[in-house]
């Protein structure tokens, strides 16, 4: 375990280590990430390569909507200030109000998946897809699919992941002692989270 | 008590006193830094905002929303170093790999 939310207190046990049994699901989500971030990474990367070398790239702003996006990120940002909020009050002792917390980021993470096959259903009608643009560059649509469909993804794997968390703590198997697989749900929640916010601006601002 | 017991007590003892950050005060800077986002990037651009500094100015803003997630959400900042180090490898590389495509892609 960790000195996780202790404001204020840095110093580190002499016990306290990542490489300690208990730290052992964190360390493994922490490795999962720092690979998934990778992928990320080349997809915003080839989006930025792609982008930078072709003369008809559309202005994002033109074409995407951007006030919808922004609301859709509004509504990540509060999912994660709803899940680190469920995992505080489990650690208070208070597994009845983490239950609720957890709920309601399962139903930001639901909204959010909903407004982007809105946003997507929109832009097929429109005539964007995998190899096609109306507005210029074909790879335009192949790695705005791409990249927001793989953050779609994994918006899909944290609602389910979590919905597992949710289930567990209304059938009381966590407590704030018991606390490490919601942290690490947090964890994976937190990174979805981090990841749309560049993917926000990469894609529909820039 | 052997030790795995005497340290499971020391963080239950811990934890029991804990004071948690102050996660709607990061929250607030999070809000305010998206609307900022939106409108740095409504914007059009021209002599007196150009396009290079709409692009600093954005992802500057990502970066600092990203980091307050990562420090404050994801308790980094709270986390021994070894996971600063997990965490911020990919980050390096990512921006490494950014900047090796960039000539190419100027060159065409």
């Amino acid at each position: 375990m960790s000195q996780v939310a202790t404001a204020g207190h840095v110093e580190v046990d002499t016990y306290e280590s990542p490489l300690t049994p208990e730290s052992w699901s964190k360390l493994a989500m922490w490795i999962f990430l720092a690979g998934d971030a990778m992928s990320f990474g080349g997809l915003l990367a080839a989006y930025g390569a792609l982008r930078y070398g072709s003369p008809n790239w559309p202005q994002p702003s033109h074409v995407l909507g951007i006030a919808m996006t922004g609301v859709m990120t509004f509504l990540l940002i509060c999912s994660s200030v709803t899940m680190v909020k469920g995992l505080a009050a489990l650690q208070d002792g208070q597994p009845r109000r983490m239950c609720m917390f957890i709920g309601l980021t399962v139903l930001g993470g639901i909204t959010f998946l909903a407004m982007q096959a809105v946003e997507w259903t929109h832009l097929i009608h429109e005539g964007l897809g995998l190899s096609q643009n109306p507005w210029g560059a074909s790879q335009f649509g192949t790695t705005f699919f791409m990249t927001t469909g793989f953050h779609g993804c994994h918006v899909f794997g944290g609602v389910c992941y979590l919905s597992v968390i949710l289930i567990n703590g209304l059938r009381g198997k966590y407590s704030r002692t018991n606390y490490a697989p919601v942290e690490t749900a947090g964890l994976y929640w937190h990174f979805v989270d981090l990841v749309w916010i560049l993917v926000f601006t990469f894609v529909y601002l820039i | 008590m052997d030790e795995a017991a005497r340290r499971k007590e020391h963080f239950q003892d811990e934890h029991v006193t804990s004071l948690h950050p102050n996660y709607m005060g990061v929250f607030w800077w999070l809000l305010a830094l998206t609307i900022l986002e939106l409108i740095c990037g409504s914007l059009p651009t021209g002599p007196t905002y150009p396009h290079i500094a709409k692009i600093l100015l954005l992802v500057s803003m990502a970066v600092s929303k990203a980091a307050l997630v990562a420090l404050y959400f994801m308790h980094l900042k709270f986390e021994v170093r070894t996971l600063g180090i997990v965490a911020l490898t990919p980050m390096i590389l990512c921006a490494f790999f950014l900047f090796m495509l960039l000539p190419d892609s100027a060159m065409r």
